[in-house]
């Protein structure tokens, strides 16, 4: 199999972030066609060709654009989220380094959708060629008109703003990311009201991932109907995939929706480093429940085919384990990092994603039980299902607790002295 | 005495104060722009930066934002700030290996600074470069891929 490379058709050229070269391969076309027709017609676009948000909901994008109020006096902002930071997650990175002009005619395009004349780049403090890149393009954006003032006369304005995160993954949550530009602690915000209606300075705003900005000037450029026709059926389009762990070249691929997972590491990942069995495969981030290698070969890389294996595309890392990977020592890793990442604004989520990583390291150490392994169970089904304010601790429990059920002969042989402890102290599922 | 910030610093947090409708927002850029000043986030840095956004804005609320976000170094880390990743993805191509030997190098531990104030080794969770693992982040940049040799060749070259 091939990648199917829409976005990321010109990445590898050397010249790939400059502006000229951009505009020699139909950059800025698509932005140009959307400055010539109605927001409500852009909309419709977007909405027809079924693009659904890259960020880890997948949310049909053009329905998020369609939520803005037309008739309220305030302002409308646009959010690009290049706060890129779950483990296993590095696809934005490369178009922000890459191809940040790309990014930059997705925004204008979909600022003149909602009617928003100023917008936001919120990237992830730690990626400094990141942040130099996306400033120099904003700037030549600038210099040549597609920014500011009457954008190449049509009368439209959109200024955009560079701005740093701080080292908080919770600042990738919309609401957390929208409290971070308004100088605030990255605490996410209840919602309802939704950003749509009340986001950055209580004014309506959208917030969209990297990639979904970079998908927009292709839908607008080549039509709905194109883009509608790649993909499966509900998953239209391509997506890009970031793998990472025993695979013999990990990296970046950009792949049609509904490809099946194996072809992905097989093929274009070269198959497994060193050539050991494949253990397992978490298919969207460390978020989203682990495969066993038997369910790999009937999973596809769509929206569907991973539901029906009660799994996620989520943020589209691909983290492929081989066998002899210690779980115990990678669950206990991911753990630590919720636990490191939690905003402290809940109960279940400040204390559970806390305590799951210390029990977790107890039974690394050959210190835990099974009622510690219960224990992460029982505190798993309280920290799940609407009882925070945002899906952090809920992230968590997919990175712990699938894993921990399907792979419990791991766990279960770090425990220590099992059967005397069992006999001491109860069960406590189902609290 | 207060902190005084550089004149091209006063500079440009007034244009950050001019950029967002409301100035609050400037405390995450101040911030940054007193670390790149002083290396790190002091309190008197964090008051004038207070006192440059004005009212309402506070010290409390700086410090509570300075404190949320881990970029901000709360104490002074040495000339070289070594940050490895040691998230899952990072560990399962051998970070932890590399950690001790990066150990080893210095002869310090995790967290510390070497005598000589040169090197700040710490363990920070995911840097997004999973797919370039093992990697580590010195001061602005990333460094992929990392072997040991190729580890000692950058511990030589900023010797």
């Amino acid at each position: 199999m091939a990648e199917m490379k829409i976005l990321t058709k010109f990445i590898d050229d050397p010249r790939s972030n400059e502006l000229e070269f951009y505009e020699s391969v139909h950059g800025y076309d698509g932005m140009k066609k959307a400055l010539s027709i109605a927001p409500e017609e852009i909309i419709e676009i977007v909405k027809k060709s079924g693009l659904r948000g890259r960020g880890g909901a997948g949310f049909p994008t053009g329905l998020k654009w369609s939520f803005i109020p037309k008739d309220i006096p305030k302002p409308k902002y646009l959010i690009c989220n290049a706060d890129e930071g779950e483990p296993g997650t590095f696809k934005d990175r490369k178009l922000i380094e890459n191809l940040p002009h790309q990014i930059i005619e997705g925004m204008v395009i979909g600022a003149k959708a909602i009617g928003a004349n100023k917008g936001f780049f919120y990237i992830r403090g730690e990626f400094n060629k990141g942040i130099d890149s996306m400033q120099k393009a904003i700037d030549e954006a600038y210099a040549k008109g597609y920014l500011g003032k009457n954008i190449l006369g049509s009368g439209f304005d959109f200024d955009l703003v560079l701005y740093a995160g701080a080292g908080a993954y919770i600042c990738g949550e919309e609401t957390a990311l929208i409290n971070s530009l308004e100088g605030r602690r990255g605490h996410p915000r209840l919602k309802p009201p939704f950003p749509a209606v009340s986001g950055l300075y209580r004014c309506p705003t959208v917030v969209n991932n990297v990639e979904t900005f970079s998908t927009v000037p292709h839908i607008l450029d080549k039509g709905a109907d194109w883009y509608s026709k790649i993909g499966t059926e509900k998953s239209p389009g391509t997506r890009l995939f970031s793998v990472s762990g025993h695979v013999k070249r990990p990296g970046v691929y950009e792949i049609e929706l509904g490809t099946p997972l194996l072809e992905l590491v097989n093929d274009l990942c070269g198959g497994m480093l060193d050539d050991v069995p494949l253990k397992a495969v978490i298919p969207g981030g460390s978020s989203v429940p682990i495969l066993t290698a038997e369910e790999c070969k009937t999973a596809n890389m769509d929206f569907e085919s991973m539901a029906a294996h009660k799994t996620m595309l989520g943020s589209g890392a691909v983290i492929v384990i081989g066998e002899g990977t210690d779980l115990v020592e990678t669950t206990y890793r991911f753990a630590r990092f919720y636990a490191h990442e939690s905003c402290g604004q809940c109960t279940p989520c400040r204390e559970g994603t806390h305590w799951v990583r210390d029990l977790l390291h107890k039974i690394r150490e050959g210190e835990g039980t099974s009622a510690d392994l219960d224990l992460i169970l029982s505190l798993a089904r309280n920290m799940e299902g609407g009882t925070t304010i945002c899906p952090l601790s809920d992230a968590c429990v997919g990175a712990v607790r699938p894993t921990i059920l399907k792979f419990k002969h791991e766990f279960e042989a770090r425990l220590k002295d099992k059967a005397g402890k069992e006999e001491q102290i109860p069960a406590q599922t189902g609290v | 005495m207060s902190y005084q910030f550089s004149s091209q610093s006063v500079a440009r947090l007034d244009k950050l104060l001019e950029m967002f409708p409301d100035k609050r927002s400037v405390i995450l850029p101040g911030l940054y722009l007193l670390q790149k000043e002083r290396g790190f986030v002091d309190r008197e840095g964090m008051e004038a930066l207070a006192d440059k956004i004005g009212s309402p804005i506070s010290l409390a609320q700086v410090y509570g934002v300075a404190t949320f976000y881990t970029l901000y170094n709360k104490k002074p880390v040495g000339k070289y700030h070594i940050q490895i990743c040691g998230t899952s993805s990072c560990y399962m191509r051998g970070n932890d290996k590399l950690e001790k030997h990066i150990c080893s190098r210095l002869g310090i531990e995790l967290g510390e600074t070497t005598p000589d104030k040169k090197f700040t080794l710490e363990e920070v969770e995911c840097l997004g470069a999973c797919g370039y693992a093992p990697m580590v982040q010195i001061n602005d940049a990333y460094y992929e891929n990392l072997t040991f040799e190729k580890m000692d060749e950058i511990l030589k070259d900023l010797t």
